[in-house]
């Protein structure tokens, strides 16, 4: 059962004698897992040069310092670029995540020879992709939709095309199930499918959240950030008490303070980002200029309001009300979320990484890791944020509803135009009409 | 090697399906040829594998057949078995909507609960701490979260009656993703040091399932509300399906179909679709009459149950049907009088002939994966739940995605329910598009004030 290794950290299972490799599969000690040599040092050659100077615990410091500081110009680099560039980046990013998580499947179940196996996670991935991004398109680009026949067709019966590749796929996986390997392929099967759950429908979910304005995609992301690099702050000046055994390096003192810091970036954060229309609107699709635009008269959540402070408040701060735009208090809700329960996603993804016996997910990012170690903790922000906006702040969206109205049967149109008019008119909406 | 497997042995508690390991290599022996990797590979199970299932035919089978020989009985108790569920099915059916939301809601909870025991009995994980009762919470979550769905588009005026439910159905989602949290947390927390990579795996195994299980499960509850020919004519294609490959296989079956099930066979295939799709016909053509079935289920406020009375749509009415020139000659009729939903329920028995056995091969394949004969004993002579459901599953997924695709439109009264939530001058503008277009098309004449 030996097979070519196609990554250089592999090249240890060589070593290992076939009775070990098969005992790899135990399932019931971790300790049979052999560990995953360390990951190469990738670090670009200038960075080496310009700190061969200092000592290794100091050179780590300045690359991982660099390289923050390099994905965070990156960030705001994209957000300059537009909502396009944006989704762009999220698709890589997710298709990047889901390569890792599906290599280090390989790794574990050692299945670089399973028939197939390559080619029907890839496909899996694709048909997910297609079916999300077709009912994406078809709401937000309903007009550019419109105008082509091909895409009407695609549109129309789009979750019977999508549910047939799907299908496809089942079928194939089926038919290549191979005597000997029967347990690993299902096993590589189900690894598939939880890394499609997590990845590409997360993925999903901050694109809408991207097309809700801006602004809910960069608070989130950004608190998250925050709190990331300020509990670390916190916990290397102030930890003392550990917070959980999963991450030894995680401190009381640094959870709270990332907490407090992060719910004040959040205010502030929101405070300079609700000026802005480009934040704030609803990314649409103009059809004649055949591009994004945002522009809009901005809702009610980002225009100043006068808040009476709470009197606790008022003796320390000292005034009496305050002008604030009702999104920050939104803001706040994000921000407890992302120092609360963010870095649970954080500790399910370290005890992965302790259950795989890996150090990093992947070796992307010098200093790093892979794209999955900075991501672990967005994952429930995006699902989060998505739940928090269709529960709270906006109701479904206008256009879907309309062409759903027009689909349907005429008597069920006029039956809903009837109740809707009686609504109207009984809230003082529509005036009741006059003849003609 | 030999030293190892002892050791394993010892590390696991006693269950009344682990004492038997010494018989378990003369039987998985007979389940398949296996090579020598495989009996390796079994090495790591070490021995966990449940016996061929106990013998739990009541007594009173037992004893009525107790003269036949072994291969005769097994037929007989097979034969009869299938006749009771399909007795019991049609029972359910005549008790209505309300029962049948209910059996397959505990089948559901059977089938998920079958599956997550051969998850604990691959990973010998009985003694994790919190599983169990995760895996039954996050079930809980996950049906939660869909009923809520359900219930608030179906039930839609009964519950703006009531002020809690109100309120429970407008932040659903958020609820349901908060439970779902608290779950994970709770999963999260209850990592513990030398057992990570089993709880993940049992994570896994857990939420692959109620992927598979529950969703479908929804799906099946969403055709019934659908009408209940919806329901019964493509699970009867399956079951129709299941018996007749069976029986051409048995009188005809000769060049084998797939190496993963050596019983199954060409001629019992296409025997199976060509009888399918008549008897899809078949069926159809007598419930098609019927309003009970053909009306989708509503829920009647006033009296509080499920009413079945509307007025039948098009796909239910008689039509004439011009026959092909190439039939005409065999049949010698020039027009015959169909109901068009028949021409439907090709497209169903032809997915439950082809398509439909893939499920049971994957059943299989996942079965001979895992060295288990059948996924639970509760049904005498078929197995667990699971086998009898095994090519269902696909098929509830078809069926709604083909009724969301060619038959029905959305719904209207979540359209209206949505249309709510919407903003005073979103809700004009709603309006005013909609007067439009029904002006347009003549539907609304523009003097009428209704």
């Amino acid at each position: 059962m030996l097979h070519q290794p196609c990554d250089p950290a592999a090249h240890v299972l060589l070593e290992v004698d076939l009775e070990e490799r098969l005992h790899e599969l135990d399932l019931r000690s971790d300790s049979d897992i052999p560990d995953v040599p360390p990951p190469t040092d990738s670090t670009p050659e200038i960075l080496k040069r310009a700190l061969s100077g200092l000592s290794a615990r100091w050179k780590n410091w300045w690359i991982r310092g660099i390289l923050s500081l390099a994905m965070i110009s990156g960030f705001f680099l994209i957000i300059y670029l537009g909502s396009f560039m944006l989704m762009l980046l999220v698709l890589s990013i997710q298709v990047k995540c889901y390569h890792e998580i599906i290599t280090i499947g390989y790794r574990v179940y050692h299945s670089y020879d399973l028939p197939w196996f390559r080619s029907l996670s890839w496909y899996f991935l694709l048909c997910v992709n297609y079916f999300f991004y077709g009912e994406t398109v078809a709401d937000y680009f309903a007009t550019f939709v419109q105008r082509r026949e091909q895409l009407q067709f695609l549109i129309r019966y789009h979750r019977f095309i999508s549910f047939a590749l799907y299908l496809a796929g089942f079928c194939m996986f089926v038919l290549s199930l191979v005597k000997k390997h029967y347990r690993l392929q299902f096993y590589m099967f189900a690894w598939t499918h939880v890394t499609l759950l997590i990845t590409v429908t997360q993925s999903h979910l901050v694109i809408q959240n991207l097309f809700e304005g801006m602004i809910w995609f960069l608070v989130p992301i950004s608190s998250v950030i925050c709190n990331d690099i300020t509990a670390y702050i916190f916990g290397f000046f102030f930890g003392r008490t550990p917070l959980i055994k999963l991450s030894p390096k995680k401190t009381w003192e640094g959870f709270i303070g990332g907490f407090f810091s992060t719910v004040i970036f959040g205010f502030i954060f929101s405070y300079f980002l609700a000026q802005h229309q480009y934040f704030v609107c609803p990314v649409e699709y103009n059809s004649e200029t055949n591009r994004f635009v945002t522009e809009c008269e901005p809702s009610e959540l980002f225009q100043m309001k006068k808040y009476s402070v709470p009197p606790l408040l008022q003796a320390v701060l000292g005034w009496e009300t305050v002008n604030m735009y009702p999104f920050q208090m939104h803001s706040f809700a994000l921000s407890t979320f992302a120092s609360l329960i963010g870095p649970f996603g954080g500790f399910f993804a370290s005890g992965f990484k302790r259950a795989f016996k890996i150090k990093d997910f992947a070796d992307t990012i010098p200093g790093h890791g892979g794209i999955m170690d900075r991501f672990d903790c967005q994952y429930l922000m995006a699902t989060f944020v998505h739940v928090y906006i269709t529960s709270f702040i906006r109701g479904p969206n206008p256009s879907k509803l309309l062409k759903q109205l027009l689909i349907l049967q005429p008597e069920q149109q006029l039956s809903v135009y009837k109740t809707l008019k009686s609504h109207l008119v009984e809230k003082g909406i529509l005036q009741p009409s006059l003849r003609g | 090697m030999n030293c190892r497997r002892e050791e394993k042995k010892g590390v696991k508690r006693s269950q009344a399906v682990r004492n038997s390991s010494s018989k378990e290599s003369e039987s998985e022996n007979k389940l398949d040829g296996e090579t020598a990797s495989d009996s390796e590979s079994k090495s790591e199970f070490g021995g966990s594998s449940p016996v061929p299932t106990s013998d739990d035919t009541p007594e009173v089978l037992n004893r009525a057949l107790s003269n036949l020989s072994s291969r005769w009985k097994n037929w007989w108790v097979r034969g009869i078995l299938t006749l009771a569920m399909i007795t019991f099915f049609f029972i359910i059916i005549y008790l209505g909507p309300m029962v049948l939301m209910t059996i397959v809601m505990c089948v559901q909870i059977k089938c998920f609960h079958e599956i997550i025991t051969i998850g604990y009995n691959v990973y010998h994980s009985y003694d994790l701490p919190w599983f169990r009762t995760l895996s039954w919470y996050f079930l809980l979550c996950v049906n939660y979260f869909f009923y809520g769905e359900t219930v608030t588009d179906y039930f839609f005026t009964l519950v703006q009656r009531e002020e809690p439910l109100r309120i429970l159905s407008k932040y659903h989602r958020f609820i349901s993703f908060a439970l779902y949290l608290t779950g994970f947390c709770m999963f999260v927390l209850s990592l513990v040091k030398k057992h990570y990579r089993l709880q993940f795996y049992m994570f896994g195994w857990t939420h692959v399932t109620l992927l598979i299980v529950v969703t479908q499960s929804h799906l099946i509850i969403h055709n019934l509300f659908e009408g209940m020919i919806w329901f019964i004519v493509p699970i009867s294609c399956v079951i129709c399906n299941d018996i007749m490959a069976y029986m051409f296989g048995f009188f005809f079956g000769r060049t084998p179909l797939i190496k993963l099930s050596p019983k199954k066979t060409w001629e019992g295939f296409i025997g199976g679709f060509f009888s399918t799709v008549l008897f899809g016909l078949l069926l159809s053509y007598v419930m098609s009459g019927y309003r009970c079935f053909t009306c989708p289920v509503e829920f009647n406020n006033d009296t509080n149950s499920f009413t079945v009375d509307c007025e039948p749509s098009e796909l239910f009415q008689l039509q004439e049907y011009n026959i092909p020139v190439v039939l005409q000659s065999v049949l010698g009729w020039k027009t015959v009088r169909m109901y068009p939903f028949q021409i439907h329920s090709i497209a169903l028995s032809t997915f439950a002939s082809l398509i439909g056995p893939f499920g049971g091969f994957f059943a299989s394949g996942f079965k001979r994966a895992f060295k288990i004969k059948d996924f639970a004993n509760t049904i005498p002579g078929h197995g667990g739940i699971m086998d009898r459901f095994d090519c269902q599953y696909l098929m509830a997924t078809f069926v709604n995605v083909y009724i969301a695709s060619f038959i029905r439109g959305p719904n209207p009264s979540k359209l209206i329910q949505q249309f709510l939530t919407l903003r005073p001058d979103q809700q004009l503008h709603i309006f005013n598009t909609l007067k439009a277009h029904l002006v347009d098309r003549g539907v609304l004449g523009s003097l009428e004030d209704a």
